[in-house]
């Protein structure tokens, strides 16, 4: 070819490619960004979707053991050691990796793992932990009484250094009398003990293990087998593992790098399953996804700081709690899903939620202006409400309040912020008028929700200061101590109500949960606590 | 040899000075990196211990002093989010973007040089004003609409890709490479289109000039003026262009990872970035300031083999 050919030839090349594009833009711009997403979606699903499909059916008929699904994840894993592993989203997939003496249930009871029962003194100081028979790491090695006493000495700072966990601060010692019981020694009851037990980061790893940070071992049903960082984490199936094996033998969990491209990774192909979709994202999804619903298991509420003006007032408080429509912001943010609440705390908790704490307040837009009048705020007020930029459902909720807030003369200005300044700022430093967060809780003991009203709990960042609540939570907790499981109910039930009553935060709802996932997998199972158990997967038919 | 020091020394001044305003900057915006590592359920005694133990309780000009001494001494430190040394993080992530830069670049001159002197040979003709009416619409549009659009039209359209469906270039390098290419297309071709504009504005400027005529009147034809002649002097302005494009390329790649979902340097400076985790962020700056400055000094020494009227050595 000629030089003159050649670049002919680029010319055309890069005119095609152009007009292409060029083609595209208009188009794109004609047809507003919601849509053009819909007809990508559309476009995805007639080819891909079925044909792969068909493949993971046909492939689960040929081999069970080559089972593989590629699930989504928000955020890539911080730490791999349990102990020093933070991120909600770390934990929850390193539940599948590491197993404490005891862990949750999908219904967020208690259940034996290393452990294979064990027995609390009367006093609530001793607990005796029997090892489970033949259990063993993923490494292949026996799990001794020696791993566990290190394991929990470390948690506990009895290895030197500070306690990782601090609740353990409180453990007095751990022994070890034979090669199968383990005796832990607290220097007071507590109630929460044995809950933050089960938690991942007070996990039983190897005492001899070299570097557990890039090469983590574990007793769970999914063993460690490689991680590239901020791209996936592979786990295969621990077939050694002592309980129910887990069915899918190949698990790769995809760092998905923003929320926008989750739609486009799920049509595309190259995830079959995300957790906690937006439902605008479920609405764009083809009908090759079925969508899961569940709760959130958190608390969303405009949080108010108690301690400035005019939240200082309870009448302004309240004025608030009864501008606010539930269902309608509900309908608006999540098609009429979640369950609206009343006070900190969500269903999940059983026993100690109460269900009619949610009809303290129901829309009054005039008894709201009676009240902000008897406050001296007849003419309204304006504040800053700091909203996380990066959960989405929030600001949206917060776009939905200010509206609501409007009605009785009352001016929310939404201020978005990252995530660690909000941390640093309101959170820490509590320099805020209001926050529309969720609050969840790390264990399914009463305290993980109310101990923060307390007056003065270091993380009340509500500033709530209420000395009949101080009174009803520490009656709860002597009633704990002696053992009045009834009783302590009673007064944790009495707590919630205050709050309430005395309208410490605007409380919203116990937002939805949504999964999708690829047709032809199955299984995905909630749990009231931050957990993926991924082991519970599987592939139909 | 001079010349070379004098600016080997400023290149030294000027990364020490970048250095200094990222970890001010960091000083400056808020953010606790203690609690964005340990996160809400924190006691406020282990938040302490968290403080003291990353050594942020001390002065911060102490700080600073101190993590540059170790950074000249090769130690980059340990990432507070992974617990890793940073070198080695960063060592794992480099060839993704490296390997980014380096295909968009040469996309772009393969693409640019034929492109450019084709439109200013035929300037005014049909084909050429269609390219600079083309060229107009890629230059206004943005990296991350470009890198949308193509996944739109290759992924989702022709499917010669899978959106978000990134390779490793350890385990298959074909596949690293058949999905990269289409990142780097987004890449080159804003650069593509503003260097065809330049080249053409050049060769054509240069084409007015006595020593233009005098090669004509030497009977020389066209494509040995253009080549021989035009093309040497018309390509200065162009090479410090691109001189300072592959560094923009490496800078661009950020925000395309982030749309094609490809795990290298820009992922991890973003994270970083939103976990306060300054070590990975400073050593992460000061390499793109690094190679930002190398570039420059580079494109002034070739400067000096096409035209020696600029001669760097003696000055």
């Amino acid at each position: 070819m000629t030089k003159r050919g050649k670049s002919v030839l680029f010319v055309s090349m890069l005119l095609t490619l152009t007009i292409a594009l060029g083609g595209c833009a208009g188009d794109k711009e004609a047809k507003g960004s919601s849509e053009i997403a819909q007809s990508q979606t559309a476009a995805a699903a007639d080819a891909q979707g079925s044909s792969s499909e068909n493949e993971s059916a046909a492939q689960e008929a040929q081999d069970v053991t080559d089972s593989h699904i590629t699930i989504g994840i928000p955020q890539d894993l911080d730490s791999l050691v349990p102990s020093l592993s933070q991120g909600a989203g770390t934990q929850e997939i390193l539940f599948n990796i590491y197993e404490g003496l005891i862990k949750p249930d999908s219904e967020g009871n208690l259940v034996p793992a290393v452990a294979s029962d064990y027995t609390m003194s009367e006093d609530g100081l001793n607990y005796t932990f029997t090892l489970r028979e033949g259990i063993k790491f993923h490494n292949g090695n026996p799990v001794t009484v020696a791993d566990v006493k290190y394991s929990i000495d470390t948690c506990a700072g009895l290895n030197g250094g500070e306690p990782v966990i601090s609740a353990f601060s409180n453990v007095e010692s751990v022994e070890t009398p034979d090669d199968k019981t383990i005796v832990i020694t607290l220097k007071e009851s507590s109630s929460s003990f044995l809950a933050i037990l089960g938690t991942v980061e007070a996990a039983i790893v190897p005492a001899d293990a070299a570097d557990l940070q890039t090469n983590p071992v574990g007793t769970g049903p999914y063993r460690f087998v490689s991680r590239s960082l901020q791209e996936n984490v592979v786990l295969q199936r621990f077939d050694e593992y002592w309980g129910e094996p887990a069915h899918i033998q190949d698990i790769t969990l995809k760092v998905l790098a923003d929320a926008d491209s989750i739609v486009m990774n799920l049509e595309g192909g190259a995830v079959d399953m995300v957790a906690r979709v937006s439902t605008t994202q479920a609405a764009e999804l083809s009908d090759n996804f079925e969508v899961i619903e569940g709760t959130m298991n958190l608390v969303q509420a405009v949080y108010l700081n108690n301690k400035v003006a005019p939240f200082d007032n309870e009448k302004v408080r309240q004025a608030l709690c009864y501008a606010v429509n539930k269902q309608e912001i509900l309908d608006f943010v999540s098609d009429g899903k979640g369950t609206p609440v009343g006070s900190s705390m969500f269903p999940a908790f059983g026993k100690y939620y109460i269900d009619e704490l949610n009809d303290t307040y129901t829309t009054d837009l005039e008894k709201a202006k009676a009240l902000l009048a008897e406050a001296g705020y007849a003419d309204g007020f304006s504040f800053t409400m700091k909203v996380p930029s990066n959960y989405q459902q929030h600001v949206d909720t917060a776009q939905v309040v200010a509206e609501q807030f409007k009605q009785i003369g009352v001016t929310a200005n939404i201020e978005l912020i990252e995530w660690e300044t909000w941390l640093s700022d309101v959170y820490q430093g509590r320099d805020f008028e209001a926050t529309l967060v969720g609050v969840d809780a790390s264990t399914l003991t009463a305290g993980a929700m109310l101990s923060r009203f307390r007056s003065d709990a270091h993380n009340n960042f509500m500033n709530f200061n209420n000395a009949d609540y101080d009174a009803a939570y520490a009656n709860a907790l002597a009633a704990e101590a002696a053992s009045d499981d009834e009783k302590a109910t009673e007064y944790y039930k009495e707590c919630e109500t205050i709050l309430a009553e005395a309208a410490a935060n605007v409380y919203i709802q116990d937002m939805c949960e949504l999964v999708a996932v690829r047709k032809g997998y199955a299984g995905y199972t909630f749990y009231p606590l931050y957990i993926q158990d991924l082991s519970k997967l599987y592939i139909t038919e | 040899m001079k010349y070379a020091l004098k600016k080997f020394a400023a290149m030294l001044v000027t990364i020490l000075c970048i250095s200094f305003l990222v970890y001010l900057a960091f000083d400056l915006i808020p953010g606790d990196a203690a609690l964005a590592a340990l996160g809400t359920d924190v006691e406020p005694e282990r938040l302490a211990a968290m403080r003291e133990e990353m050594g942020l309780n001390r002065p911060f000009l102490e700080r600073y002093f101190d993590w540059l001494v170790s950074f000249v001494r090769g130690d980059f430190g340990t990432s507070y989010k992974y617990h890793l040394p940073v070198a080695e993080l960063i060592v794992s992530k480099l060839p993704v973007t490296v390997i980014m830069a380096l295909i968009s670049f040469a996309i772009m001159t393969v693409v640019s040089l034929p492109v450019g002197i084709y439109t200013a040979k035929h300037s005014g003709g049909r084909i050429d004003r269609g390219i600079t009416v083309i060229n107009q619409v890629m230059m206004s549009v943005p990296h991350f609409f470009m890198g949308i659009l193509i996944t739109y039209v290759f992924g989702m359209v022709f499917k010669l890709f899978t959106p978000g469906g990134f390779v490793s270039y350890e385990t298959d390098f074909a596949g690293f490479l058949a999905y990269i290419i289409f990142p780097c297309i987004a890449i080159a071709l804003p650069k593509i289109a503003m260097s065809v504009k330049l080249l053409r504005g050049s060769c054509m400027g240069e084409a007015k000039k006595d020593y233009v005529r005098t090669a004509y009147s030497k009977g020389n034809d066209t494509n040995k003026v253009l080549y021989r002649h035009v093309l040497k002097n018309a390509m200065i302005p162009v090479i410090t262009l691109w001189g300072m494009m592959l560094a923009d390329m490496l800078v661009g790649s950020i925000v395309i990872e982030q749309v094609f979902n490809i795990p290298g340097i820009g992922r991890i400076l973003l994270t970083s970035i939103s976990y306060r985790d300054y070590p990975v962020v400073e050593a992460i700056i000061v390499l793109i300031a690094f190679v930002v400055v190398v570039t420059n000094f580079c494109v002034d020494l070739i400067y000096g083999l096409i035209d020696p009227r600029i001669n760097v050595g003696a000055e």
